[in-house]
């Protein structure tokens, strides 16, 4: 029996000895293969007597289980061996850069016009639009700006040539006239009007080109129009949108009287932040104030039983507060380099 | 408008320091611009009197002076300036004096002599540029007492930027009005005496269009003297509203216009001729200005005349030769009031305004003209001497501005503010700004004093009252409305949709001008004949966009001079096209676009992908894209700013909706672009069409695919094939590919071959072999047949 045990000593070296599959199966042939050592010894157990034949033939099925059971581990060794040698073989530099398109972005100006139409979307505001070439009338008449009034001389004015009656929108305020008269047309059969509420963002030109003047810039223009809309709804409005948009309570917002002609009360809205570099600094943002009677009237508005507020505000302006930005000129000049920062 | 503080602080004194000063003005409306000191900090300076210059013993530029202080002790001081002698009173610096600069006095030996100070110039207390010797006061300057307060120098000059309906706060008495409304404290007007005539002299005054002027005041001043210096208190004054000092007449008129809002105007009394008429010019009439400009006035620009010639463009500017010089002894002083209307725009016409312009257009108080002559004429006689005639007033009195009464109903007032206003506040604070308020019912009725031309309807006392009670008083609330859910349409998308698929596919966007040069509408879209800008900003912005290409062109071209060779860049921007039907503005078609470039490698430059350059297909399909799933049908094109051969119109559902292409060479290397883009433009509107989505059912049979290659002439484009390919396919052909196209070794030249791969399926039922057979030789049939195409591999 003890010569059993040797041979399974003898098969577990070997087979450990197998460097790999090939050799493994060669000393698997040399016990279990058909003139193995192990084979051979179970051809013999014929000669012997039935009592024996039995206790021998245990022994080695015994020895064979011992044997295989052997050959399995190793078998699975040399797998797994394998196995780590592929993954090892296969490692890559995980520190190369990833391949194939990178993104592009929008303009900077355009992501606050989009946080724009989201905020006051969020409570209710409808987006409008309205023409860059836009009749005298809508930009300065119907805004209760007559020829002649001073007030037309705060705005220096791209005229087409050989057209009296167009010119370039000098502000986003006829968006108002426009969307004003669109609503009441859509309810006119309608025993009641639903509140009026829209923001238009877009581009204005005005003839005017300095390290803080652009000929062409961006306005966003917000419109409420409804029975009881009050001048503390618009310095609530604003005061809650300026907080969110810069997503701080740390700001200032002040209201401070001006003259539009379209807007009465009118005011010149201020923040100032309360930390950073900007911080006490009174800087101005939008201009405000209750829709002028006469310009609901000229939207078809009955200014008895409605009251409305508007506002104007410089998203330019905005971007540059949100970003740090120093020069309004950099968003009309296309460089990639300043672009692609706001990615 | 320019004041000093110390002058507005005779009208009014609040207990206000100058920073809450400018507060209070700011949040009334009167925006402060700007609040600067009239002096530079400096202290320890003090009038004082040379008692004794004689020269320095051992030099000969230096003298050594005593100086009285006000002391009892005179002080020796050594001085260089060649002004100074015995007698003089100047600003004296004694030690331990600090001066602009920090520049700290001490007692010091000047060659060998000490000097106790030092006698200074108006440039070295920061007074002004002058430094040819010491500031020489004036004899009645008292020994001793602190130059600054001598001066006035603790002075704020206040800069207040005023809204155009406010011209009544366009004088120190108007801004004064306003302060003493707001703080309560008292208003002290200047007190205006009558001059009692000494003569007789008179010139008639006819007011030809009293709508325009309906009421205008003169008077003869005879015997004045036009050289007479101008007193130091009035040049003070006018320089710190920053107004130089001319002569005396010219000095007064321009103090009064300041104290009390009046333009006034001098003319020599000599150069008239007969009355003084206020009327519109004759056909071709010019007048010579005093800025030395000749302009022929608008027919509806008011002209001062006499009965020989036109004087003056009334309200805006008086004549070169028939106004004041040094030599005049005879003044015609006018005082008048035009109508708003019949100046505003006025000066703007000819090019300038003036100062009298800017009031007038606005509004000056229509009974203020007498007053302010009197006032004129007081301050003349005193400065200039001479004799005043009798006040000759013409008026239309029915010709003035009414100022009608306004009615103000509280509950109004209340709803448009948001705030509880009761009526006893109402009317008190209307009543602090002069206005006459009187109760009818539940409503006040209020009519507006002469000097303001705000108030016309309700809504000018709300404004009135928001602005009295504070704006910071109002509370900012909440607002409450209907709660209406906005709409949310899946037949459309949100244009930030398109601009985030073009940004999340590599393009950054960018914002071009809408007005360009005229060069580039011509080489980009042919057109000869653009909107032209009547007054554009420079030559090279000076016409309106048809096409967003040109603009992303330059920016290629921009980004390349700063060595960015791969540029992908979009906009989304209106262009700007005549069309008589145009809507919403007639004669103009307005849409806007959505319009890309790519140049450059196709890929970012990265490690283990072979570079190569972007491509007309690259971009083609990022327009897929952007119209996905729709779509879209491309016919070659001819465009002007493209490549003959690889432009394409892009349709969508028969409607052409843009163009893409390469960027023709011409364009290429005019606008020195180094490699040819590929862009695109397409109709927004089109872009961000979109369709809802329908259900159809989903076979479970199995599906066939077999391949078909096609060789086809060159000049066969892969969309014909598939739609001839299509038309021959039965219901059972889901899908027909295209995967690959090839020219070359194998292929006849002139020939092509397409590769398609043909997707079969039935909802009901597993297709037999024999029946997908049949399929493809009927789609190779129909080739053959259309497109005498034949299959690759099989013969020819």
């Amino acid at each position: 029996m003890e010569h059993l045990d040797q041979l399974v000593q003898q098969a577990a070296a070997d087979f450990a000895a197998a460097a790999d599959s090939a050799q493994l199966e060669q000393a698997k042939a040399r016990y279990l293969g058909k003139s193995g050592s192990l084979t051979e010894r179970l051809k013999s157990l014929g000669k012997l007597d039935p009592d024996a034949r039995r206790e021998a033939g245990a022994a080695i099925n015994a020895a064979k289980t011992a044997i295989e059971a052997a050959l399995e581990a190793r078998r699975n060794a040399l797998r797994e061996a394998a196995l780590l040698a592929q993954l090892a073989a296969e490692a890559l530099d995980v520190t190369l850069p990833g391949r194939g398109a990178a993104p592009g972005g929008l303009h900077p100006v355009s992501r606050t016009l989009e946080r724009i139409e989201q905020l006051f979307g969020s409570i209710g505001f409808i987006v409008a639009d309205g023409p860059e070439i836009e009749t005298d009338w809508h930009n300065f008449t119907a805004l209760n700006t007559p020829e002649n009034h001073p007030a037309r001389s705060m705005h220096d004015t791209f005229y087409l040539e050989g057209q009296d009656e167009v010119l370039l929108r000098t502000h986003t305020s006829p968006v108002q006239i426009r969307a004003m008269q669109a609503h009441v047309e859509r309810y006119k059969d309608h025993d009641t009007m639903p509140e009026l509420r829209v923001i238009a963002p877009g581009r204005v030109f005005r003839v005017d080109s300095d390290a803080t003047h652009s000929p062409m810039f961006h306005q966003a223009e917000g419109l409420w129009v409804g029975e009881n809309v009050s001048f503390a709804d618009l310095k609530g409005v604003i005061a809650d949108f300026l907080r969110k948009f810069f997503e701080t309570d740390d700001l200032q917002v002040r209201f401070r009287p001006s003259f539009f002609p379209f807007t009465e009360p009118s005011a010149e809205i201020d923040v100032a932040f309360m930390s950073g570099a900007l911080e006490g600094r009174w800087l101005e943002i939008a201009g405000c104030g209750m829709v002028h009677p006469n310009v609901l009237r000229f939207g078809g508005i009955d200014p008895e039983r409605y009251t409305g507020f508007a506002f104007g505000m410089g998203p330019d302006r905005l971007t540059m507060l949100r970003y740090g930005v120093n020069d309004l000129r950099l968003f009309f000049e296309g460089d990639l380099r300043f672009l692609s920062q706001f990615r | 408008m320019q004041f000093s503080e110390q002058w507005l602080r005779t009208f009014v004194d609040p207990q206000l320091d100058s920073d809450a000063l400018g507060h209070l003005l700011t949040m009334a409306g009167l925006e402060v611009e700007e609040a600067e000191p009239a002096a530079p900090a400096f202290s320890g300076v003090v009038v004082a009197r040379i008692v004794e210059a004689e020269k320095h013993p051992n030099a000969d530029k230096l003298k050594l002076c005593k100086v009285d202080t006000g002391t009892g002790e005179l002080l020796q001081i050594v001085c260089g300036a060649p002004n100074a002698a015995a007698g003089m009173k100047v600003p004296c610096a004694r030690v331990g004096a600090v001066l602009p600069g920090d520049f700290a006095i001490k007692a010091a030996k000047l060659r060998g002599v000490e000097s106790f100070g030092m006698l200074c110039s108006a440039r070295e207390l920061g007074l002004s540029e002058d430094h040819g010797g010491l500031y020489a006061l004036p004899e009645a300057a008292p020994v001793g007492r602190d130059i600054r307060d001598y001066l006035g120098l603790d002075d704020t000059l206040f800069t207040i930027k005023l809204t155009p309906n406010r011209a009544d706060c366009l004088s120190l008495e108007g801004v004064a009005r306003e302060v003493a409304a707001i703080t309560g404290s008292a208003l002290r007007k200047t007190e205006i005496a009558p001059v009692v005539p000494s003569h007789d002299a008179r010139r008639a005054i006819v007011l030809d269009a009293p709508e325009a002027c309906p009421r205008y005041c003169g008077r003869i001043l005879s015997g004045v003297d036009a050289k007479a210096p101008t007193p130091d208190w009035m040049v003070t004054r006018l320089a710190r509203s920053g107004i130089r000092s001319i002569s005396a007449l010219v000095d007064v008129t321009n103090y009064v216009m300041l104290e009390l809002g009046q333009p006034l105007h001098a003319f020599d009394n000599t150069k008239l001729q007969g009355a003084i008429h206020v009327r519109y010019p004759r056909e071709g009439e010019q007048v010579l200005l005093l800025n030395e400009q000749t302009v022929t006035p608008a027919a509806d620009t008011l002209l001062i005349a006499d009965e020989a010639r036109a004087l003056a463009l009334a309200g805006i500017m008086g004549g070169e030769d028939s106004g004041i010089t040094l030599e005049t002894s005879e003044v015609f002083l006018e005082s008048a009031f035009f109508a708003p209307d019949a100046i505003a725009g006025r000066a703007r016409t000819h090019g300038f305004g003036s100062d009298a312009s800017h009031r007038f257009e606005r509004g000056v108080d229509f009974e203020l003209p007498r007053r302010a002559l009197e006032r004129a004429t007081r301050l003349i006689l005193d400065i200039c001497g001479g004799e005043a005639g009798p006040v000759e007033e013409a008026l239309a009195a029915d010709k003035l501005p009414a100022r009608q009464p306004v009615r103000l109903r509280t509950a109004r007032a209340r709803r448009v503010l948001g705030i509880d206003l009761d009526d006893a506040a109402i009317q008190s604070l209307l009543e602090r700004v002069h206005l006459d308020v009187r109760r009818d019912g539940e409503d006040f009725v209020v009519t507006p004093p002469s000097w303001r031309f705000d108030i016309e309807i309700e809504v000018d006392l709300v404004e009135e009252l928001a602005r009295l009670h504070g704006y910071d008083n109002i509370p900012a609330v909440a607002p409450q409305g209907g709660l209406m859910m906005l709409p949310s349409t899946e037949h459309a998308r949100p244009v930030w949709a398109a601009r985030h698929l073009l940004a999340a596919r590599g393009y950054q966007e960018v914002v071009n001008f809408a007005f360009v040069e005229e060069a580039w509408e011509r080489d980009f879209c042919a057109n000869e004949d653009p909107i032209r800008l009547a007054n554009p900003i420079a030559s090279q912005l000076s016409v309106m966009r048809s096409s967003l290409i040109a603009g992303l062109v330059d920016t290629m071209a921009t980004n390349r001079k700063r060595q960015t060779e791969r540029v992908r860049v979009f906009e989304v921007a209106r262009v700007f096209e005549r069309k008589a039907d145009g809507e919403p503005v007639t004669g103009f078609h307005q849409p806007m676009r959505i319009a890309g470039l790519a140049a450059g490698s196709v890929l970012p430059e990265q490690w283990g992908e072979r570079s190569r350059a972007v491509d007309f297909y690259d971009v083609k399909a990022d327009v897929e894209a952007l119209l996905a799933p729709r779509n879209l049908n491309f016919v070659r094109l001819s465009h002007p700013a493209l490549h003959p051969g690889r432009a394409a119109s892009v349709s969508l559902d028969g409607r052409v909706i843009g163009i893409i292409g390469e960027l023709h060479p011409v364009w290429v290397q005019r606008y020195d672009l180094g490699s040819a883009p590929v862009v695109f433009e397409l109709e927004l509107d089109a872009v961000l069409g979109a369709r809802m989505p329908a259900y159809s059912e989903i076979s479970r049979m199995p599906a066939v695919v077999r391949d078909l290659a096609l060789v086809v002439g060159t000049d066969v484009t892969a969309e014909r094939v598939i739609d001839t390919l299509r038309q021959a396919a039965p219901a059972v052909v889901r899908e027909i590919t295209l995967f690959d196209v090839y020219q070359g070794k194998g292929i006849e030249s002139e020939r092509k071959s397409l590769a398609f791969r043909v997707s079969m399926q039935d909802t009901q039922r597993t297709l037999e072999d024999a029946e997908v057979d049949a399929v493809m030789a009927g789609l190779v049939k129909q080739a053959e047949t259309v497109l005498g195409a034949r299959l690759r591999g099989a013969g020819g």
